[in-house]
């Protein structure tokens, strides 16, 4: 195709843009790999699982733990905000009068932007003292849960809304000319036809909580530790970096490097199962 | 464009046939594909200097890509493939290295529906010109002022020229739009069902408008209404879907196809009993 | 199924329904009258300009708030013609299935599920420590540059293709550049979209924490100049609220601020997204 010369040079301007957009995510992989690569060949990955515990500057390295400590948060956070997350999506598309269902959007779009410290500054004012009366001593794995629960509840809700607004008008009809009661529709109908929307939204913030840093940092007591009940403090990967970024330097530093490595090949993968089951159409 | 001698009909010397039978744009075994469908095949197709060459036909034989794969608009479309040779006044327009910009100013387009840029009544005339380098802008408002005056616009809007062109009334915006087209001095004009959109008054005077430009220009207008065709149409090519995709089934003269056609299907289309 | 259990299944599902979705909103409801109530004797028009004074205890936000600004600055600065540029060839230059196209989408879409707190990993190594920045406001600028880019091209890129194909091709027809088309009719037809989705992304950097810890860094001096540390509200409220006792009421009114000034944000991105819709409609 021949362009004017003006077009020529814009969409090499653009495919510059682009390459450089598109090549950030290799650069931080790159340069993440790069830091823990020398952690790697001296420590080895395999102690940084069979490592009995975390004391850098005495060289055990395991990372279990901590490991332990992100997958419960995380799974707990999302177990709990899947079901509150669609309820609320339902809730806009069929229980709430219109006006209200507006009202409740532009709330729950407003919360999802609320930065990861606030929510976390209100764990440790409110939350943590309420569990610690409850459990001593509160600053714990549950603290963390219902923070990243807050935390997430907003995004799925709104994911879960999207997914299904975007149901086909002919199922409500059919549902209806079928004679369904509402919940029957939404159970029976909606929910299966918006399955794989819903399943990407949930899979995406099953990433975030994953990721998260601040709000866990702040409720979590930072203990590395492997939970033996949701009142005992734990400390994430995510908590470990933060914390120990700061001062850490050769293998230490090296190991939170590694860390990082780890977090970033699982959201890799979860991204792609995320695109994956997105394009896994229900109805074509 | 040195044998364009612009032949204007006159009811004194009969009107029609002005043109000279001399195909300014031609194509040769020219098809379309979309990637899983045909949009048309195999089409060979002159339209003639200066003439009105009217392409009629059933919805969805092809048309309309016809058009736009004349001016190149089908650039736009990816996973659109042009196959087959389009000449202009004997060249070949196919080839990566043809300036589509340059191309499409000398081939025009005019769309069912009239959509003006979102600029004022004149700049929507004037934004064009001078992005085909019409520096200056004297030159710009004689072109501005001979267009609006072609298209029998400019004494309607000649006091709101700086007025948003989106305040015109349908009529008003197809004739803004060709005003637009005209401005760029273009050879050929490539009409895609210009009229059907609109009501059947302002319809009328486009219709008399694309008459008028007879001669002047070298016109193809796509069309369903046959009674258009037949009033305004030198020429006439019909096309029909045959094995799923469009095909060139009749071109002739326009009497000779309204009076004997050759081909069965479109001595029935013709007389509306099919399509 | 008898019609009465049917009628009573319903109704339970719509009080289970209701009270989820109004028991979600009375959390966040909780979430800011705490916060309110916590952080409102501090705020005055005095703690918006003062300077910090006793680690933050007394004093107010200034220097704080300008570099949080200057964080943004740089930030929107970079990432905003570099998300322009490749959200334009994604929209106008790219079919859907060619190959560099995809490449750049598949990885922005990772890019979008990096974990803060790897950025703040990878934004250490590489603008602090390889283009050797520092601990500076411009460190901490380029690293969320690099997190908002996702957000910027997806919504820059919506916005385009909102715009009706018809203009794009009444302007191919005119014989029009595409250089030409982009800049005076698609741009401006899709203005209000685009800032919507920029000033989102706005947000989205104010609100980051994890990612600044170790690139713009804790110095709460007003900075002199990009090279400076300077220490983003988010920061602040986090070492208030984790190392300095008797940091609360300010970290709740530093939260008060930011909260505030995202729900301007919010407000602001709706206002354009409505003023949008009209327009969109009458393009299409």
């Amino acid at each position: 195709m021949s362009r004017s010369f003006g077009d020529t040079i814009l969409i090499w301007a653009l495919r510059a843009c682009a390459a450089i957009a598109g090549a950030v995510v290799l650069l931080i992989g790159c340069f993440v790999l790069a830091e823990s690569i020398p952690a790697l060949a001296s420590i080895g990955l395999t102690r940084f699982f069979s490592d009995a515990s975390w004391h850098p500057t005495q060289g055990l390295y395991g990372l279990l733990p901590m490991l332990w400590g992100t997958l419960l948060a995380t799974a707990g956070a999302v177990l709990l905000a899947t079901p509150l997350g669609i309820a609320a999506g339902v809730f806009c598309n069929f229980y709430a009068p219109p006006p209200l269902a507006k009202i409740y959007r532009r709330i729950l779009e407003l919360l999802a932007g609320i930065p990861s410290v606030v929510y976390g500054f209100w764990g440790l004012m409110v939350l943590v003292p309420l569990i610690g009366r409850l459990q001593p001593p509160g600053p714990s794995l549950l603290a963390g849960i219902l923070v990243l629960t807050l935390m997430t509840l907003p995004t799925i809700a709104l994911t879960a809304d999207a997914a299904i607004r975007s149901v086909p008008d002919d199922y409500r009809r059919a549902a209806a000319a079928l004679g369904l009661s509402r919940f029957a529709t939404v159970r029976r109908v909606i929910l299966p036809v918006a399955k794989s929307g819903l399943l990407t939204g949930v899979i995406l913030q099953v990433g975030r909580a994953l990721g998260e840093t601040m709000a866990i940092l702040m409720v979590c007591g930072n203990q590395v530790q492997t939970p033996r009940s949701v009142f005992d403090p734990i400390r994430t990967l995510t908590a470990n970096i933060a914390l120990e970024m700061a001062y850490a330097t050769g293998s230490h530093r090296g190991a939170l490097f590694v860390s990082g490595l780890l977090l970033l090949g699982v959201i890799v993968c979860l991204v792609i199962v995320a695109d994956r089951v997105a394009h896994r159409r229900v109805h074509v | 464009m040195t044998s364009t001698q612009p032949c204007r009909p006159s009811p004194a010397d009969g009107g029609p046939p002005c043109c000279e039978p001399h195909p300014w744009i031609e194509t040769e075994g020219l098809s379309l594909h979309y990637s899983t469908r045909t949009a048309f095949r195999d089409v060979t197709l002159p339209i003639h200097k200066g003439c009105i060459t009217a392409i009629v036909g059933p919805s969805g034989c092809g048309k309309s890509s016809l058009l736009q794969s004349l001016n190149r608009l089908t650039d736009l479309i990816p996973e659109c493939r042009v196959t087959g040779r389009i000449r202009l006044d004997g060249q070949d327009v196919t080839g990566r290295e043809v300036d589509v910009i340059a191309l499409r100013r000398r081939v025009g387009m005019i769309f069912q529906k009239p959509i003006p840029l979102p600029f004022s009544i004149r700049k929507n005339l004037d934004f064009p010109l001078r992005q085909h380098g019409v520096r200056q802008a004297s030159a710009r408002q004689a072109k501005i002022e001979r267009a609006l005056r072609d298209v029998g616009l400019w004494n309607e809007v000649k006091d709101r020229l700086d007025a948003p062109a989106a305040g015109l009334s349908g009529g008003q915006l197809q004739r803004l739009c060709i005003a637009r087209t005209l401005a760029l001095d273009p050879e050929v004009l490539l009409l895609d069902e210009p009229c059907s959109a609109l009501d059947p008054l302002a319809s009328g005077t486009v219709e008399d408008l694309i008459a008028s430009l007879r001669g002047r220009y070298t016109i193809a207008i796509v069309t369903h209404n046959l009674a258009q065709a037949r009033r305004i149409a030198d020429h006439v090519a019909v096309f029909w879907v045959q094995e799923g995709c469009g095909r060139l089934i009749e071109f002739g003269a326009a009497a000779a196809i309204f009076h004997q056609p050759t081909q069965e299907l479109t001595a029935a289309y013709i007389g509306g009993m099919r399509g | 199924m008898s019609r009465s259990t049917v009628a009573l299944g319903e109704r339970v599902a719509t009080a289970v329904l209701w009270s989820a979705a109004l028991g979600v909103i009375a959390v966040f409801a909780w979430l800011l009258v705490d916060l309110a109530g916590q952080g409102l004797s501090r705020l005055s028009f005095e703690f918006l300009t003062a300077a910090p004074r006793n680690a933050g205890r007394q004093g107010g936000l200034g220097p704080i708030l300008v570099s949080t600004a200057l964080i943004l600055l740089v930030c929107m600065a970079v990432s905003l013609p570099l998300g322009l540029g490749t959200a334009i060839l994604l929209a106008e230059f790219t079919a859907p299935t060619q190959r560099f196209g995809r490449l750049v989408r598949r990885s922005l879409d990772v890019l979008a599920g990096v974990p803060s707190i790897v950025f703040g990993l990878f934004g250490n190594v590489f603008f602090c420590q390889v283009l050797g920045l520092g601990f500076s406001i411009l460190a901490g600028g380029l690293t969320l540059a690099c997190m908002v880019l996702p957000i910027l091209i997806r919504a820059t890129e919506e916005g385009l293709r909102a715009v009706s194909d018809e203009h794009r091709r009444n302007a191919a027809a005119l014989g029009l550049s595409r250089a030409a088309t982009i800049a005076h009719l698609l741009l401006p037809a899709a203005m209000p979209g685009l800032l919507a989705g920029w000033i989102l992304g706005v947000s989205r950097a104010a609100a980051e924490t994890a990612a600044l810890m170790f690139t713009s860094g804790y110095v709460d001096r007003m900075p002199e100049s990009l090279l400076d540390s300077g220490r983003a509200l988010t920061i602040h409220i986090y070492d208030l609220s984790m190392n300095v006792p008797g940091g609360n009421a300010t970290a709740a009114a530093s939260a008060l601020v930011l909260v505030a000034l995202l729900l301007l944000c919010n407000v602001a991105s709706a206002c354009f997204a409505s003023r949008w819709l009209p327009r969109r409609s009458l393009a299409r």
